[in-house]
């Protein structure tokens, strides 16, 4: 059985009372409706938008598993303008009135959900979770199955503890090799949009495996997993290897919470996929995705004549500590081109605290960039770097679709880290390779 | 729940492209918006500026490839049903938009080359429990039938419902 298929069949609730289910009892095969136990659901600001209004609907006054719930709010923070302010208010008003676990409640000063969820030791291996957020497959890093939902399906599960799923397809990702000093894993997740395009694993697992993930770190299966819902994926999970048992056993809040044993999830033998794909990641060369698709890929060494008006270095894909020590790399010494104006935003308190003490902060402040404090910001379009009618963007974020950062006429170019650093120095799309030489 | 077959005879089909993505149904300034009002004046804008003046209640819109991609945000799926959309066809659909028409009671129905066929059909009636499709094409007068995989029955049960929340309702008070 395939990662997926074990951790569904582990928590398929039996339910042969319940007509609407179908009941495999044997293994679940791809295309099988279960309903499946939920260890974690993660709620942002939509907690406050349509989730509330829906629930208000089935005029309940309890909440069947508030332990489970994660509530962060990230997107609009701190809010920009009175409409977020409210949308914020009434997202508290709901988690104080169902009683959220007060340990679980996390506020708006912590960072983005997707970065402070699996850093604040709330995913484990194994687990299923949810969240109000399409990025929510980024928990499969940590070897988990992990997918975003809608209002109603999070209605549904603070109504009845459970949710229903049907069994995706299986892709198996077998990964060797090393990535090239200059090229990241934000370039290997782009290089394979382009070969699966948006809609290549519609309600597809993409199950990552191979000796070369030794060679990734969680942050850049982060990265990874993450864009993995851009090729329409329902899930990505990451085999499980000594790089998360060790970043397991270094995190300081998963060793003040009690998890019990920690399952590894690897793929059985008679594991049966729909598609095998290898990728050597020593082929990996800087890429960027056009606007206005994330699949429209081009190596970055062709788009030099393109000249950026604002480089991101954040968001939930591209904002962790790894990711601002290899912008800070770049930038050191450096100047951001008088033409060029660059936000750099840690995904985190935790990570920004961690950018003061090495330094990080101020290298980018030195060199001309703007520090932001830990949001979703300009990824959405939400506040901190809105762009303006016609202008262009480098982002590190995982969206380029029209209008994702400001106004419709203006145009995101999506890179990694590193091209976006080298890119604000220039002034223009930069292949950042030399910078590592 | 009766078992009436479940028809819907559109006025109109709106059609609409390949990767039509969640920002260009309901741009992201809107989602902090609290009045749903100004959430449906603006849905589907970056397309079509004019269509949630024009839609009529019953129509149906008619996409390409990927429909829906990109977030979660069901607010994607809430101006639609508020505009009176009878069902969605798509060439295909993303996935967590497709779980949100099915939530919200719309149903989505996947169509090979449905924009093509669509673009020269009136008189449509869809039979949603069957599979069934009749139209006229509108350059040869000729009536045509269509058929397509009908919802999963576990599906249809939560579209006749009216929405998922509504079958939660009356299963939760069971329980009681
Ligand atoms: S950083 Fe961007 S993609 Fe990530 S959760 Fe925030 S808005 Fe969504």
């Amino acid at each position: 059985m395939s990662m997926t298929q074990q951790i569904l069949t582990e928590h398929r609730i039996n339910q042969a009372k319940d007509n609407d289910v179908e009941i495999s009892h044997q293994l679940l095969e791809p295309g099988t409706f279960i309903q499946s136990e939920i260890d974690l659901c993660m709620v942002h600001e939509q907690l406050g938008g349509r989730i509330s209004k829906e629930y208000a609907k089935l005029g309940l006054d309890y909440i069947k598993s508030p332990e489970k719930i994660v509530y962060i709010l990230d997107h609009w923070v701190p809010s920009p303008d009175v409409r977020a302010a409210r949308m914020h208010q009434e997202a508290n008003e709901f988690a104080k009135k169902y009683c959220f676990n007060k340990q679980n409640i996390l506020g708006e000063n912590k960072g983005i959900c997707h970065t402070v969820i699996p850093e604040r030791g709330y995913i484990i291996p194994g687990m299923v979770a949810i969240g109000s957020d399409s990025h929510t497959t980024t928990y499969g890093a940590f070897n988990c199955f992990s997918t975003g939902v809608g209002a109603t399906d999070v209605c549904n599960f603070f109504a009845t503890g459970y949710l229903w799923f049907k069994v995706p397809k299986i892709h198996r990702i077998n990964i060797s090799g090393e990535l090239p000093s200059g090229s990241f894993s934000k370039d290997f997740i782009l290089s394979m949009l382009g070969d699966y395009k948006t809609d290549g694993a519609v309600y597809k697992a993409m199950e990552f495996g191979g000796e070369g993930l030794l060679n990734l770190s969680i942050s850049s299966r982060i990265t990874i997993a993450n864009m993995c819902v851009e090729m329409g994926a329902k899930n990505a999970i990451f085999e499980y290897d000594k790089v998360l048992e060790n970043w397991l056993n270094c995190n300081k809040y998963l060793q003040n919470r009690d998890t019990g044993d920690i399952r590894a999830v690897l793929p059985k033998k008679d594991a049966n996929y729909e598609l095998e794909k290898d990728y050597n990641l020593g082929y990996v060369q800087p890429m960027i995705a056009c606007p206005h698709s994330p699949d429209n890929i081009k190596p970055a060494a062709e788009l030099s004549e393109i000249e950026i008006d604002q480089g991101f270095i954040g968001s939930c894909t591209n904002g962790s500590l790894d990711d601002l020590r290899i912008a800070a790399k770049i930038l050191k010494g450096k100047q951001v081109h008088s033409n060029t104006r660059c936000i750099v935003i840690p995904a985190s308190s935790d990570i920004y605290l961690n950018a003061v003490y090495e330094g990080l902060i101020e290298i980018f402040l030195e060199s001309g960039c703007t520090v932001g404090p830990p949001t979703c910001g300009p990824c959405i379009g939400g506040h901190m770097g809105v762009l303006g009618d016609d202008e262009i963007a480098i982002s590190t974020s995982n969206r380029n679709f029209q209008g994702r950062m400001g106004a419709k006429t203006s145009k995101i170019y999506l890179a990694s880290p590193a091209s976006v650093a080298a890119s604000v120095i220039e002034g223009r799309i930069t292949d950042p390779s030399h910078y590592f030489d | 729940m009766s078992n009436d077959d479940y028809i819907i005879k559109p006025k109109h089909a709106w059609i609409f492209g390949d990767h039509v993505n969640t920002d260009l149904i309901v741009p992201s300034e809107y989602l902090t918006e609290n009045d749903p009002d100004i959430i449906v004046k603006h849905a589907f804008e970056g397309i079509n500026p004019d269509f949630s003046k024009k839609v009529d209640n019953g129509d149906i819109i008619v996409a390409g490839r990927n429909f829906g991609c990109g977030s979660s945000r069901e607010e994607a799926v809430f101006v639609i049903k508020e505009l009176g959309i009878s069902a969605v066809i798509a060439e295909s659909f993303a996935r967590i938009y497709f779980r949100n028409l099915i939530n919200q009671g719309i149903p989505a129905i996947t169509l090979k080359n449905a924009t093509q066929i669509f673009g020269n059909m009136t008189k449509i009636t869809i039979n949603i429990s069957d599979g069934i499709i009749n139209c006229i094409d509108l350059n040869t007068r000729k009536r045509t039938t269509l058929k397509f995989k009908p919802l999963p029955e576990f599906i249809m049960k939560i579209i006749e419902a009216g929405g998922a929340l509504n079958l939660i309702k009356t299963k939760v008070k069971e329980k009681i």
